[in-house]
């Protein structure tokens, strides 16, 4: 039940984030992307002013998370998909102005053709998870091992 | 500082901070760096034979139900529903795109630009620069190509 609440809490607040900054509205995404309002800038800087206080201090604080959790102490790696999937997702991004957070949160607006790009995600992401995990081809692509 | 934010700054910086504080609940909480592309897998476990990030897949699915209920609280509290003009083309094939890539990356705009960032990741740094760069390209393309919004 707290492990239901903690999720409803943190999901609710990103998701209203979300909405309230317009990043649930693929036209605000665009107009970053087409340079004609930097606000999604601000955005990202203000989330990752608070998400980075909140990163470093909770563990330095306390041994295990208020539900008596261990942190994770995760810090991504690069991979040989790393850049090239970035390229890919930009492409993607630049296109739609949809990215998956944002599209997820973007129903709860009442966007419906957001879930052709939803649609599209999933079937983007089985793609991908077909190709790692080498059930289309004779071994999984690309090879996980650091670069 | 108006023709670079004509929109104003307060819904930005209100709704970037509301999010800091969501990922930093799921932290304190959970223990977890909720970035929000791997979601996309975890639930594709459900109804497929793919493994990626199953053991994640319960509070990744009610995570992305929340974000719809908190998404539709704003909206309900606003009069803020919103339906975009994006082309049905563009939202399929910008949505086959963005799922593919953010998986083979391992991260989208808030798994490597705000988890990772926060972690001090150089893979998501350089994934941010990366995708954003190529967005900011595509998205210029698009508009050159009379194609609106």
């Amino acid at each position: 039940m707290k492990r239901l609440l903690s999720i409803a809490l943190g999901g609710g607040l990103f998701g209203y984030g979300l909405a309230w900054s317009g990043m649930t509205r693929p036209e605000v995404v665009l107009s970053f992307l087409q340079l004609r309002n930097f606000g999604l800038l601000l955005v990202m800087a203000a989330a990752l002013v608070v998400t980075a206080l909140g990163f470093r201090l909770a563990p330095a604080l306390r041994a295990t998370t208020l539900l008596g959790l261990p942190f994770s102490h995760e810090v991504k790696q690069m991979l040989p998909g790393t850049v090239p999937g970035a390229v890919i997702f930009g492409v993607g991004w630049g296109l739609s102005g949809l990215c998956p957070g944002a599209a997820v949160a973007s129903l709860g607006t009442g966007n419906g053709p957001v879930l052709i790009g939803l649609a599209g995600m999933f079937l983007g992401a089985w793609l991908q998870g077909m190709l790692a995990e080498g059930r289309l081809g004779r071994r999984p692509w690309p090879r996980q091992e650091a670069g | 500082m108006g023709h670079l934010f004509p929109t104003g700054v307060v819904s930005f910086l209100g709704g970037g901070l509301l999010m800091g504080l969501g990922l930093v609940v799921m932290y304190l909480t959970l223990g977890v760096k909720a970035g929000a592309s791997s979601f996309l897998s975890s639930t594709l476990t459900y109804v497929t034979p793919l493994q990626a990030e199953r053991g994640s897949r319960q509070w990744r699915l009610l995570f992305a139900a929340a974000l719809v209920l908190g998404a539709w609280l704003y909206a309900a509290g606003h009069q803020a529903f919103f339906v975009t003009a994006v082309g049905w083309w563009r939202l399929a094939l910008g949505g086959l795109l963005v799922g593919f890539g953010t998986r083979l990356s391992s991260g989208c705009t808030s798994g490597h630009g705000l988890c990772g960032v926060a972690s001090f990741s150089r893979a998501s740094l350089l994934a941010v620069a990366v995708f954003m760069g190529v967005a900011i390209v595509t998205a210029r393309l698009v508009l050159l190509l009379g194609v609106t919004p």
